[in-house]
């Protein structure tokens, strides 16, 4: 029979099974396959905290969300189009979060009484489908033996019945592959690499994944395929890439631009591990990784490489950050380059390990004692993770302070097409090392001598030189208790510590002479409310203000990539608007800074349910604010003129 | 390269073979800082200070490769009175920071210095860790059985029972035996010396020196302020030969007036135990080895420590043993893992990022 194409523009699709069930690996083939392909597209993975929860249990239950288009999008998407269920508490678990009309497509082999039991349902969802009364009569379901073909297909192989099975993940992304017309060659080839070492595993899944496309040829189950075309990008060479994997890139380019060897001091930690492990790869870039004993040995063995003339770099989350506090605050009183890395996650305390979160703003802004000033970058998705690394690179090396570059679990684990930038464009960052006395001391009898000054500042940076040992003639002490300015000795100066104190936030504030203006999004010009955010909320919040605009209504967007110091134009920027909008996944941290810094009453739209904000419902929350600055009401049903507009 | 002392192993590297040497001699007065030494006077920290500005210039280093650490403390103050490069870090954490130190640089010859409370307590995981990792580097433990800086609590080397501010019934806490600790810990060079004894301490600080890995040396050291005369038996002249058990490898371990004391194994816990020489003979008596590879007897003789008052301790080097250095071998991974790369840097680095499945708009 001949089968129907249609064109789509986006699609949202969500693999879920079981933890064991390898969805992870599912949803970043078909990622890749669409990459590839040219489409845009946004990834959420969504996975348990345990390595293995009880089997066929909702808590068991692991997910993967693609979001793909021919045109450019920021989020993976408020709800998925598609389910791709490969048991009953997969169906169970995101169920809820299908609009009507989506579709699924359900393992049926598991569905049996025992696994129903475990997933919590009484009677077995599938049956009765297509009649009235249906618990699943709002959707469009294919309920297929994805197992059982699975284990037919593989047959040849001599494989247990168990190891079959497992091949199930690759049938169903065979079937989605071909329903979303996929190019094959990229998971054929990584299923060569893979299961390189056992032939007959590597065999069963390649024909599964044959199996899956072919079964979508051929059956009358499914009658239509669909086409989303790539999207226009600008030109140039992509790739797919998570958050972490830039961070890790953007690492080793910090080591290569600055000629530093870099120095990982690092302790495991969801969701920050695999920065850690992708840097203990790259050994051939001069890049050291300790695997420390504990969180605060880790920073401590980084300060030391510093100290020693390294790029020392720490990697963790939340609670690893708390844990560090107190080395932080000495690098910030020995004035080292320290880059410090915040996988955020739910908190407080070990919180929500595997989910997202930006709830260590102020954290990283106020979390050590005394006055204790550390510039703060933050990433806005997962390709940014790449430049923001280099960036906290540039003011830790040109500054000689530690640095926090907030990314999150978000970032860390979703994926995006990601231009590989030219590397003449990457900044060139210049350690200068001191290697000269700086200082001509005057004894009273009038004798001169040449002295090494570790605290004699650069005039323009506030920078302390940085003279690292195998240096001759510049031995010198540092250390955590209070230093007298120029010549670096203990001082217990009264005057001196305050002038200290004022010196070293004054060296923090003169970073913001380096960032360049921010950029102001306002297509109309004529927008009365601004939408600022941070971090990984760019997608959701540049998402929720094309809807406000495709109805037809005005508003901007500021993202903050600085977030200490501030832009020098932030405070012009938020005194055009009457309203200002600040989207986070916490409880209002950048809101009260702001409001703190600027006198400006900012408002907050705030969540902390472990996912990203939702686009559509932060479009509502802009247009109230919307309707409220300009007097009228609003309804966000697109408007055909605004739409074509705003394009 | 002039160390003062002879390598127990042939072609066993040193631990200063990789740093820079000095072709001039030098003085301790080029080891001495220009800041004023700031411990209460009659201190036992004057006397180690005098004697590493003593041996430094012995070890023939450059003096810009040499790198102090400390921690908190009393003892901690050290590094500001020495002309190297030093860091006064936040307390317990010197090994961490020695550990990024030592790691990062082949040339550096890294020292810790600590005391009983910044390296047993706050700072026991990173001590334990830099034992077990054997890091080229010399940590030097002041022992004083007290808490000097924060005037006077109890330490966990402090005896059970120790009245203080914060004890005024007595400490409840069983303390640590420090060489005990890092021979568990898998120290590779374990040491005891005593702050008034120069002769033994720059002995002891030369062979610390020259062993590749991480050495540690308990410095037991008078705290006149806070618990004077915890090391009275082992300095005062009547009592000290009962006191003290020298240990040095090859000997029979004899102490005692004119040597009547011996130790021997003791068959019934398995440990060693005092004897009257005369009761078995001197060729019963042990024969130190340091240089033993099975840590038990170095451990059993650690145990003739009093945990109380200090009536008896050995003293010497417990053990000195060769294995590798965690350093050495992540400078080796990366050599390996540059030489099977080759090329400039950059290109490598467009490799990597380029790499993966990769796509091309124009
Ligand atoms: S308190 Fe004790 S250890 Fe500290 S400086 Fe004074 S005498 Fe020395």
């Amino acid at each position: 029979m001949s089968k129907q194409v249609k064109q789509l523009d986006r699609v949202i699709i969500r693999f879920a099974g079981d933890s064991g069930d390898g969805m992870q690996l599912t949803g970043d083939r078909f990622t890749q396959e669409s990459a590839v392909f040219g489409n845009d597209l946004v990834t959420l993975p969504n996975f348990p905290a345990e390595i293995r929860a009880p089997q066929g249990t909702l808590p068991g239950v692991s997910s993967f969300q693609v979001h793909f288009a021919d045109h450019d999008i920021l989020t993976a998407g408020d709800a998925p189009d598609v389910l791709v269920a490969m048991n009953p508490a997969a169906l169970k678990a995101n169920l809820g979060d299908l609009p009507k009309g989506a579709t699924i497509i359900v393992d049926t082999h598991d569905f049996t009484g025992r696994n129903l039991i475990k997933a919590g349902y009484a009677d077995n969802p599938l049956d009765g489908l297509g009649e009235p009364g249906s618990p699943l009569g709002e959707f469009f379901v294919h309920p297929v033996d994805l197992t059982g073909m699975t284990v037919e297909a593989v047959k040849e192989f001599g494989l247990s019945r168990k190891d079959a099975a497992r091949a199930k993940n690759m049938f169903a992304l065979g079937l989605l592959s071909w329903m979303y017309g996929r190019p094959i060659e990229s998971t054929i080839t990584f299923l060569e690499k893979r299961f390189a070492k056992v032939a007959d595993i590597r065999d069963a899944n390649i024909t599964a994944f044959k199996a899956g496309w072919n079964f979508g040829e051929t059956t009358e189950t499914f009658v239509v395929s669909y086409e989303i075309k790539p999207a226009p990008m600008s030109a140039g060479t992509y790739r797919n890439i998570t958050g972490n994997l830039a961070l890790s890139y953007g690492l080793v380019a910090a080591g290569v631009q600055s000629g530093l060897p870099v120095f990982l001091g690092s302790y495991p930690i969801t969701p920050a591990s695999d920065i850690l492990h992708e840097l203990s790869k790259h050994k051939a870039f001069g890049v050291t990784t300790l695997q420390a004993e504990d969180e605060i040995a880790g920073v401590g063995a980084a300060i030391g490489a510093s100290f020693a003339g390294s790029l020392g770099v720490t990697t963790t989350s939340g609670p690893g950050i708390a844990l560090k506090s107190e080395a932080i605050g000495l690098a910030v009183m020995t004035e080292l380059p320290l880059l410090v890395i915040d996988v955020q996650r739910g908190g407080p305390s070990t919180g929500l390990p595997t989910k997202t979160e930006q709830a260590d703003l102020l954290q990283a802004m106020f979390g050590r004692n005394g006055e204790a000033p550390v510039p703060i970058v933050a990433p806005q998705s997962p390709g940014d993770c790449f430049s923001a690394a280099l960036e906290a690179a540039r003011i830790a090396i040109t500054y000689r302070t530690p640095v926090m570059l907030l990314s999150d679990g978000y970032l860390a684990n979703g994926s995006e097409p990601w231009r590989i930038p030219e590397l003449a464009d990457l900044p060139v960052i210049d350690p200068n090392f001191a290697t000269e006395r700086n200082k001509t001391v005057v004894a009273k009898d009038g004798t001169e001598t040449e002295e090494y000054w570790p605290y004699l500042r650069d005039e323009e940076t506030l920078a302390r030189p940085w003279a690292i040992p195998g240096t001759p003639g510049l031995e010198h002490r540092i250390g955590g208790l209070e230093k007298g300015e120029g010549h670096g000795n203990i001082s217990y100066d009264p005057a001196n510590h305050d002038f200290m104190v004022r010196t070293r936030q004054a060296k923090v504030d003169r970073i913001a002479d380096s960032l360049p203006p921010l950029v102001v999004d306002d297509p109309s010009g004529e927008a009365n409310v601004l939408v600022l955010g941070w971090g990984s909320t760019y997608g959701p919040i540049g998402a929720g203000c094309r809807r406000v605009r495709k109805a037809g209504y005005h508003v901007a967007q500021v993202h903050l990539r600085h977030l200490n110091p501030f832009p020098k134009d932030l405070g012009e920027i938020l005194s055009r608007y009457d309203k200002v909008l600040v989207p986070e996944m916490n409880l209002g941290q950048l809101s009260l800074l702001i409001r703190g810094k600027y006198l400006v009453d900012a408002i907050g739209y705030n969540q902390v349910n472990g996912m990203p904000i939702k686009a559509a419902e932060l479009a509502e929350a802009i247009g109230n604010l919307v309707a409220e600055a300009e007097g009228v009401t609003v309804d966000l049903t697109p408007d055909p003129i605004a739409e074509e507009a705003s394009k | 390269m002039s160390t003062t002392e002879k390598l127990p192993f042939p072609g066993l590297r040193s631990g200063v073979e990789l740093v820079p040497t000095n072709d001039q001699p030098q003085t301790g007065k080029e080891y001495t800082s220009d800041q004023e030494v700031r411990w209460c006077p009659g201190c036992g920290d004057y006397a180690v200070l005098k004697a590493v500005q003593g041996f430094l210039p012995e070890l023939g280093l450059r003096r810009e490769n040499i790198v102090f650490v400390s921690g908190i403390g009393c003892s901690s103050r050290f590094p500001y009175y020495l002309d190297t490069y030093g860091m006064h870090s936040i307390h317990g954490r010197a090994p961490s920071i020695a550990t990024g130190i030592a790691t990062a640089r082949e040339d550096l010859s890294v020292w810790v210095v600590t005391g009983d409370g910044d390296a047993l307590s706050i700072g026991g995981n990173h001590l334990i860790h830099a034992l077990r990792r054997n890091v080229n580097m010399t940590i030097l433990l002041f022992n004083n059985r007290i808490y000097g800086l924060t005037k006077g609590q109890y330490s966990p080397t402090s005896e059970a029972g120790k009245i203080t501010k914060s004890t005024p019934m007595g400490s409840l806490d069983h303390p640590f035996n420090p060489v005990s600790l890092a021979l568990g810990a898998e120290g590779s060079f374990v040491a005891r010396t005593i702050d008034s004894d120069r002769k033994h301490l720059t002995a002891v600080l030369s062979a610390a020196a020259a062993h590749r890995g991480t050495s540690f040396v308990e410095i037991y050291q008078n705290c006149p302020i806070f618990n004077d005369g915890a090391f009275d038996a082992i300095k005062n002249n009547d009592t000290k030969a009962d006191a003290i058990i020298p240990l040095v490898h090859g000997e029979p371990i004899r102490f005692g007036v004119e040597g009547s004391k011996g130790l021997i194994r003791d068959s019934e816990t398995g440990g060693v135990k005092v004897v009257e020489v005369a009761d078995v003979g001197p060729d019963a008596i042990l024969v130190h080895n340091a240089y033993n590879p099975d840590p038990t007897t170095a451990f059993a003789i650690s145990r003739l420590t009093d945990s109380g008052y200090l009536n008896q301790s050995p003293i010497g080097i417990f053990r000195q043993v060769e294995r590798p250095t965690y350093d050495d071998g992540a400078r080796a991974q990366i050599a390996t893992a540059r030489d099977a790369a080759p090329g400039e840097p950059i290109d490598r680095l467009a490799a990597l990022i380029g790499g993966g499945d990769t796509w091309t708009v124009v």
